[in-house]
């Protein structure tokens, strides 16, 4: 039997902070390269070398400070950052040793500033020009940080009663417990940038509204709710982004199944089936209708997942949701194949004929992406493919309105880090357009 | 098995690693199991006048994740009872015969107080003494140690007054405090010594708190300039051994030397070895790990000595020190250059960054095209594979090297870079005979110019 008494304690940081002493030795194992490959893998472009030595050199708000000046939401990307496809998988002692750990040195340093990030930033003269930004998640935050810092008024709209975005309902505990995030947009609000909850573009404002009264608006929406699989039975299952953000923002300790299933197979089904685990369900299956190969995963999330018990089944697409009077018995499933490419350039997956099987599960979680924002169309703003279209200079199909983060994000993996470079990068176009000339 | 007894002045220990006058050398209880360990033999802690020793007297330097390249210490002589000394000493010799046994004394600068604790330490049938010239704290503010070896007058006297009267070989131990060691060295000689041995521990301060500004360590509130020893002073040692050991009179003399500063793997011994040490001494490394590292010194000594059939260190004592060279008889004609093992490198371009700021600019990274890249990234561009997948490897063009060596020095991964010796093109020639031959060189630049131009000589 399940225990009631969960805690939060199964769903804590994974990783360890590092002591002083594990800070001091790992920081004195890297090589201070020149050019170093790490600072080209990372998104953000932080000059990593040096925010390390000053770890070494105990100069710890040196250190923040160098990891600011390029990414302002560093707290947060120290422990989100798929590192492992980033900097760290491109360390030059990678190819013999353990790499350096960045990330992990990272948040060292950025805990040891919390509180006083201001410390780390000048601001610019008041330049009397005003930005609103929509979304308070990393791609707004970091847009609206580094316009600040370039002394322009900024306002920021958030439809949630909390900022932070996914870092802050939709990010696992395990990687990233919820006062990180909060802190991290109480340190944006402390540069001077006015915050306004509960404020939703589209329904509480109009984005003619917001073009009349700022001189530039900036939009960081992110994505929308997870899509429907229309199988017979979708009413039973539960929606894996409200499960994530209940696990994170609820008090009370939640009550998952003993048999669980998990369809879907990016890093979003690990950390369900991770949860559901973790909260105690003595099965958890995660169903995926190709094969490892094309799973989106990253490999240490699946090797992770493998760690902690989760099975897989490939080649398997559900087909309906089997039920009985207590509640939800099983899932039916389609033996797949896998066919020739599709237009994601991954094989596609075929069903073979009249070949079906049950799984037993008495819960079952659905992880398959976010639907793309329907706010975009809603504006009247160009879209391709769901997303919003923007120029190189992050300029979507309307004059003075810029967009950023998840909601733009067509090609490549959407993660923390591109939507912090990509609010970086609208700010300095932004900047640059207000001013008039190069800044 | 290579044999390595070592003979030093009348004096014979199973191998030629003693503990050097310190610490570890401090009670007879410590060398009964340094001598276990299998330490060829042991200077005792210095004993003579008495004194009072303070708290907090070791300073360290350290460097990164290394702890104590350097250790400082502001320690007097034993600050142990004399007759304690004595009698451990003798119970020590009398239970180790064959093992070196060698006492540092330490006395006020008169005839009767060396005397007396000469005869002393003949009492317990010590196989030598070694004269402490070199402490350069407290002590000499009493007017001995350092106070004596910087002057060579007090050296050679108080030598003298030692070997009137000793039976037992004399060891001058000499302080590095000085301009020139051959001074002193050459003034022990002429007071009778049996042999010379250094260094001792250099001047130094390791640190300043930089929260309360004191000197570090702080001995309520002050500190004062120590004595340096450990692997950071190495290099210093095999100077000052090369030109004791390399002077035309002490060579002709036959007096043997005994080296120390520094000394904490095998390779170190065999390295003084060369330069004409005949035993070393060893303090800082077994302050640091403990008497154990000695299976590790002669074990690597002598699997070294037999892989290059050298069946005794006599056969190799002092090699090196006939190519000890002064700058005007080096070869301004012989070139060498600095050439990149691209299969070694793992593309940290501290080798670029050195050339490019500190030495002559003759490195370019080139991708797999062959193309010259500048450093550098895009804003837009990210990941793992962009930054690896054809991240450029550093090239030496060779023609541009001057071959100063700096890259080789700074490339962390072991025999990546390597000097490689390349024709000049140019007959051998010195500073001393081109100076001789052309002395416009050494004042005229124009001059100089003509000359390189007609050797072909271009620096960029
Ligand atoms: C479950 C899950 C796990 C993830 N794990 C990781 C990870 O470990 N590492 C990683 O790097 N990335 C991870 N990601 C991806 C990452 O969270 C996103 O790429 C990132 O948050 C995108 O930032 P954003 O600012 O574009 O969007 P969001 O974080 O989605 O923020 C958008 C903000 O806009 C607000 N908003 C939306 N519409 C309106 C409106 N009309 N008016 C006002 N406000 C509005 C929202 O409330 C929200 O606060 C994960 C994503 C998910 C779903
Ligand atoms: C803490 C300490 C105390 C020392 N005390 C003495 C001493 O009493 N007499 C002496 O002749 N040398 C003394 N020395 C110097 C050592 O004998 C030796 O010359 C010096 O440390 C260099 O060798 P090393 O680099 O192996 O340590 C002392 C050195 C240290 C570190
Ligand atoms: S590549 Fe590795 S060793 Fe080099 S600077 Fe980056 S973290 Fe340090
Ligand atoms: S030897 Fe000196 S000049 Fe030649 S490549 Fe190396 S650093 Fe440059
Ligand atoms: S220092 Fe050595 S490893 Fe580093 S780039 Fe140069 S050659 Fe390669």
């Amino acid at each position: 039997m399940k225990s009631d008494a969960v805690t939060s304690a199964p769903l804590g940081e994974l990783l360890t902070p590092f002591s002083d002493h594990e800070a001091t030795l790992e920081a004195n194992r890297c090589l201070y390269c020149y050019d170093a490959p790490c600072i080209h893998a990372c998104p953000t472009h932080i000059d990593i070398p040096t925010f390390i030595k000053r770890i070494a050199d105990k100069n710890l708000l040196g250190s923040a400070k160098t990891i600011l000046e390029s990414n302002l939401l560093g707290a947060t990307c120290s422990r989100v950052c798929p590192v492992q496809e980033l900097c760290e998988g491109a360390c030059v002692l990678g190819s013999d040793h353990p790499p350096i750990q960045i990330g992990r040195l990272q948040r060292y340093a950025m805990d040891a500033i919390r509180g006083r990030e201001t410390q780390t930033v000048s601001i610019g003269d008041e330049t009397g020009k005003s930005i609103a930004i929509v979304g308070a998640g990393p791609a707004g935050l970091s847009c609206a940080g580094e316009l600040r810092k370039l002394g322009h008024a900024v306002t920021l709209l958030e439809r949630r009663a909390v900022g932070g975005g996914l870092s802050t309902y939709g990010i696992i505990q395990l990687r990233e417990p919820i006062d990180i995030a909060i802190g991290e947009a109480a340190f944006i609000e402390r540069l001077g940038v006015k915050f306004e909850y509960g404020v939703e573009l589209g329904h509480d404002k109009s984005l003619a509204e917001l073009r009349r009264d700022f001189d530039a608006v900036y939009i960081g929406v992110g994505l929308g709710q997870s899509p429907d699989l229309h199988i017979p039975g979708e009413e039973w299952i539960f929606d894996g982004l409200r499960l994530i953000e209940q696990s994170k923002m609820e008090a009370a300790p939640m009550k998952l199944g003993q048999r669980v299933v998990v369809i879907g197979a990016g890093n979003t089904a690990i950390d369900c089936a991770t949860i559901a685990k973790r909260l105690g369900a003595t099965d958890v299956t995660i169903i995926y209708r190709r094969t490892i190969d094309e799973m989106t995963a990253y490999p240490h999330e699946y090797e992770f997942a493998k760690a902690e018990g989760i099975r897989f089944e490939f080649l398997a697409q559900p087909s309906a949701v089997i039920t009985d009077e207590q509640g939800v018995t099983g899932l039916t499933c389609q033996r797949m194949h896998l066919g020739p490419d599709d237009s994601s350039g991954r094989p596609s997956s075929i069903p073979v004929p009249d070949e079906t099987f049950v799984v037993e599960a008495d819960q079952i979680i659905k992880a398959i992406g976010q639907v793309r924002h329907p706010l975009a169309s809603l504006l009247g703003l160009g879209i391709e493919n769901g997303y919003i279209t923007v120029d190189e200079n992050f300029e979507t199909t309307l004059a003075g309105v810029y967009a950023g983060g998840d909601c733009i994000r067509a090609t490549g993996a959407a993660s923390t880090v591109m939507a912090v470079q990509d609010g970086k990068l609208a700010a300095r176009s932004i900047h640059q357009a207000i001013m008039g000339g190069p800044s | 098995m290579a044999d390595l007894t070592c003979r030093f002045a009348g004096i014979t220990s199973p191998n030629p690693f003693w503990l050097a006058s310190a610490p570890p050398t401090n009670s007879g209880a410590q060398v009964h199991r340094a001598f276990e360990a299998g330490w060829g033999g042991a200077v005792w802690k210095t004993i003579g006048a008495p004194v009072l020793n303070v708290s907090n007297r070791y300073g360290a330097w350290h460097h990164g994740s290394q702890r104590m390249l350097g250790i400082n210490n502001i320690e007097l002589i034993s600050d142990r009872p004399l007759a304690d000394n004595l009698r451990e000493i003798a119970e020590v010799k009398r239970a180790w015969p064959n093992r070196a046994v060698i006492v540092s004394a330490m006395v006020e600068s008169t005839p009767e107080a060396w005397h007396e604790i000469v005869r002393q330490i003949e009492d317990t049938g010590a196989d030598g003494i070694e004269l402490n010239y070199g402490c350069p704290h407290g002590m000499n503010e009493r007017g001995m140690g350092s106070a004596v070896g910087q002057v060579p007058e007090y050296c050679e006297q108080i030598t003298r007054w030692v070997k009137n009267v000793a039976k037992i070989p004399v060891i001058v131990k000499l302080t590095p405090n000085i301009t020139n060691i051959i001074g002193p060295a050459r003034a022990a000689l002429a007071g009778g010594a049996d042999a010379i041995s250094l260094i001792n521990t250099i001047n130094s301060i390791t640190a300043v708190d930089l929260e309360s500004f004191d000197i570090s360590p702080s001995i309520g509130g002050k500190g004062g300039h120590g004595g340096y020893a450990g692997p950071a002073v190495k290099p210093i040692a095999l100077n000052m051994l090369a030109s004791v050991a390399g002077d035309e009179l002490i060579s002709k003399s036959g007096i043997p030397v005994s080296g120390m500063g520094g000394i904490s793997v095998w390779q170190d011994a065999a390295e003084f070895v060369l330069l004409g040490a005949t035993s070393v001494q060893v303090c800082t490394a077994a302050m640091h790990y403990g008497f154990r590292i000695i299976d590790d010194l002669c074990d690597g000594l002598s699997n070294w000595m037999d892989a290059r059939g050298i069946a005794d260190l006599n056969d190799i004592r002092g090699k090196s020190l006939p190519r000890l060279s002064s700058f005007q008889d080096l070869d301004l004609s012989f070139r060498a250059v600095a050439r990149i093992d691209a299969d070694k490198c793992i593309q940290c371009n501290l080798c670029y960054a050195a050339c490019n700021d500190a030495a002559h600019q003759c490195i370019d990274l080139v991708n797999s095209a062959g193309k010259v890249i500048q450093p550098g990234y895009s804003e837009r561009e990210s990941g793992k594979r962009l930054a690896t997948e054809d991240r450029p490897k550093p090239v030496v063009r060779e023609d541009d090297c001057v071959g100063c060596r700096l890259c080789h020095n700074v490339c962390p991964v072991e025999g990546c870079i390597d000097m490689v010796e390349v024709p000049s093109g140019r007959q051998s020639i010195t500073w001393a005979k081109l100076s001789a031959e052309k002395p416009e060189l050494t004042n005229d630049w124009d001059a100089m110019k003509r000359y390189r131009d007609a050797m072909g000589i271009h620096i960029h």
